[in-house]
């Protein structure tokens, strides 16, 4: 009945990853938003409900435990006292007393765990005062892990790891814990209720170069694991249950859409140098070692950005010393000589906090809280084992090291001193690294970019992150669909600042990388090579794209362009300015 | 029984942390504890039902013991509100009952 409802469903979102398939789709409920099934349970199976209920808590509370253990052990006891509100709030008597009574009635432990726990989180939530409005996040937690394991131990979770072939991922939202599991080789597709073009669902799509839509608002609601479903990632279009010409159209599409792909692969191995012979390096983004692999096959030159929160990712504690060093050394023998740039933790609060490993006030604002760098330097045991890990892999290939989120030379400083200490300590205990190790700097707060010229003179490279350099200079959140207009690549101010950036760079003799969204995207190629970027760094599916768009144009013109582009203080002007140049572009040949 | 009146001094208010150093102290105790706060009644040795008052600074809270150990533990709830309870821990409430 409910595939008849959705029969050729057709919702619009958000084009995130580019790309058309069809596929099946394999739903991922998330259980803190999709209410708990309410099962009556009968009479005979009341008392074992309650003991499945006692367990799940015992359980739970072993799990906290653990987790105390592991936050006293990294952070220590000040952090881990926190976690003794969870540990609390899981023996509450009122809620073992409301709950076994609800059970006792015939309703299922998960649903009288979540009801309750509901009931209490709404209390919260209608309070004035800030502190307590945020505690009902407490409570949805500790729900949500006894919810958990009551359903585990039905064997009833599903995750990533169990998606059948041909899949299209549906879900409220991805997560990277949900996505670490993930069988890559089956997922066609992403389409998820929320997120934006830059969200972590975006990302992992264009990192393994499948297609992916977001903000499709509610389609985990309407869709169901088994529906057939075609993933328009160039549109920004999903269609559950299609009719039979809207299918037979896509498959056309697919054909034709495989044929230009063959043409882009053509230029793997052709370097990414303008007509008139000025060349420009094209490396690749990775978040996950395993993406390594294909790098140097996407004919990149090297890895421009190693994003390594994903090790942090998916495990009960925090990766130590030889988990970093593993990671690194996959991905350096993968890359045979050419050079990667690690950027160290680039970690929020809340994500360490989602860990369960730091109980931080929920910060208002996590944007502008305790981040990146800023987490690094007020937890320097989380940062030195990072550094100790990628500098004895140093030893196994070619490494250069990227701080994110410098907001002044201070920082930077603090950084280098602790850099310096593991440095002396690796040569004390005769461990092997490279000693001419290169350490760039993220130019991703416009405070960082207004002072470029002083910061240049003390890294050896930049490496421009548009995603927050644009979502800082605008006061403009991104994912915030009321706001996003305002997140604008062609903004005149952000033109200048990347030419500010840039130049920078240049009168120190640095290079200028660029490793954002906008780098990624061949409509921006014309204007950041006019403006004199030396490395662009992409994520994989784009890096041909962007070699192509270098490889049929003329620097000069390109200069140019730049400079009228830069004499323009209207952005639609601008964006006139930058089509005619990809409109000439396109009548070259490769 | 007993009936004791407490305004709330500290700044955050009777905050998550207190609220579970209150909850762990009441647990030991052999008397039924409740707060009155307006027209609600809780229980006073369960954090969830605490944290449901929201009491913030200056909020007055009724505590109504009836037990064997109630005058004990009327002692203990008017030392631990005249504590400076933002900077306490467990261990010091460990120790203090050792």
């Amino acid at each position: 009945m409910k595939n008849n409802k959705n029969k050729n469903l057709i919702l619009k979102g958000i084009a995130a990853s580019s790309g058309i398939v069809i596929g099946r789709v394999f739903l991922l409920k998330n259980y803190d938003i999709a209410p708990i099934d309410n099962i009556r349970i009968p009479l005979s199976e009341r008392s074992r409900e309650v003991r499945r209920f006692h367990e799940a808590v015992v359980d739970t509370k072993l799990e906290m435990n653990e987790t105390r253990e592991k936050i006293n052990k990294a952070l220590g006891e000040s952090y881990a006292k926190i976690a003794d509100v969870h540990l609390f709030m899981l023996e509450d008597p009122i809620m073992i007393k409301d709950v076994t009574d609800k059970i006792n009635k015939g309703i299922s432990a998960e649903y009288a765990v979540y009801d309750f726990t509901r009931g209490i989180a709404l209390s919260l939530e209608a309070e004035k005062d800030g502190y307590f409005k945020e505690r009902a996040a407490d409570i949805k937690e500790v729900s949500k892990r006894i919810i958990h394991n009551l359903i585990s131990k039905k064997g009833k979770t599903i995750s990533l790891e169990d998606v059948g072939k041909n899949s299209v991922v549906v879900a409220h939202n991805l997560t990277p814990a949900d996505t670490v599991s993930m069988k890559e080789k089956f997922v066609l597709g992403f389409a998820t209720d929320i997120g934006g073009k830059t969200s972590h669902t975006a990302i992992v799509a264009n990192g393994l170069g499948i297609p992916a839509v977001v903000g499709l608002a509610n389609i985990s609601q309407s869709a169901e694991t088994g529906d057939e479903i075609i993933i328009d990632g160039n549109k920004g279009l999903v269609i559950l249950n299609p009719e039979k010409e809207i299918l037979e159209k896509y498959k056309k599409e697919i054909k034709d859409f495989t044929v230009v792909k063959k043409e882009l692969e053509k230029l793997k191995d052709l370097p990414a140098s303008t007509i008139d012979g000025y060349s420009v390096e094209v490396f690749g983004n990775i978040e996950n070692p395993n993406e390594a692999a294909s790098v140097l096959s996407m004919g990149a030159a090297g890895i421009g950005l190693y994003r390594t929160e994903f090790i942090y990712f998916n495990r009960a504690d925090l990766p130590d010393e030889s988990d970093h060093f593993d990671a690194c050394v996959k991905v350096v023998e993968n890359m045979n000589g050419f050079p990667t740039v690690i950027r160290t933790a680039d970690l929020g609060g809340d994500k360490l906090a989602d860990l369960g490993l730091l109980k931080l006030e929920r910060e208002k604002n996590p944007f502008m809280g305790l981040r990146a760098i800023r987490l690094c330097l007020k937890y320097p045991d989380l940062f030195i084992k990072q550094l100790r890990g990628i500098l004895r892999a140093s030893a196994k290939g070619k490494i250069n090291l990227l701080y994110p989120m410098i907001s002044n030379v201070d920082e930077l400083r603090e950084a280098d001193k602790i850099l310096q200490g593991v440095k002396e300590d690796l040569r004390k205990e005769k461990i092997p690294f490279d000693e001419n190790i290169k350490r760039g700097i993220m130019i991703e707060v416009p405070c960082a970019a207004m002072i470029s010229d002083i910061l240049a003179k003390e890294v050896d490279f930049f490496s421009i992150g548009t995603n927050d350099l644009i979502q800082y200079s605008m006061a403009a959140d991104r994912v915030n669909e009321n706001v996003a207009r305002l997140y604008d690549p062609l903004h005149p101010a952000i033109l200048r600042f990347i030419k500010m950036i840039i130049d920078s760079g240049h009168n120190a003799g640095i290079k200028v990388a660029m490793c954002g969204e906008m780098a990624g995207d061949p409509f921006y190629t014309p204007i950041l090579l006019g403006l004199g970027l030396d490395e662009f760094s992409v994520s994989l599916s784009q890096i041909p794209k962007i070699k192509k768009i270098v490889r049929s144009v003329k620097i000069e013109d390109m200069k140019e362009f730049a400079r009228q582009i830069l004499q323009c203080g209207d952005r639609d002007k601008i964006e006139e300015i930058v089509e005619s140049i990809n409109l000439s572009e396109d009548k070259t040949d490769v | 029984m007993i009936e004791k009146k407490i305004t709330i001094k500290s700044i955050k208010g009777l905050h998550a942390r207190p609220c579970a150093l209150l909850v762990k102290m009441l647990s030991k105790s052999k008397s039924d504890v409740k707060i009155l706060k307006d027209d609600m009644e809780v229980d006073a040795k369960s954090i969830m039902s605490i944290l449901i008052l929201a009491a913030g600074r200056g909020t007055e809270l009724n505590f109504v013991i009836n037990g064997q150990d109630e005058q004990n533990v009327s002692r203990e709830l008017e030392e631990f509100f005249n504590s400076d309870f933002e900077e306490m821990n467990a261990e010091e409430i460990n120790t203090n009952e050792k």
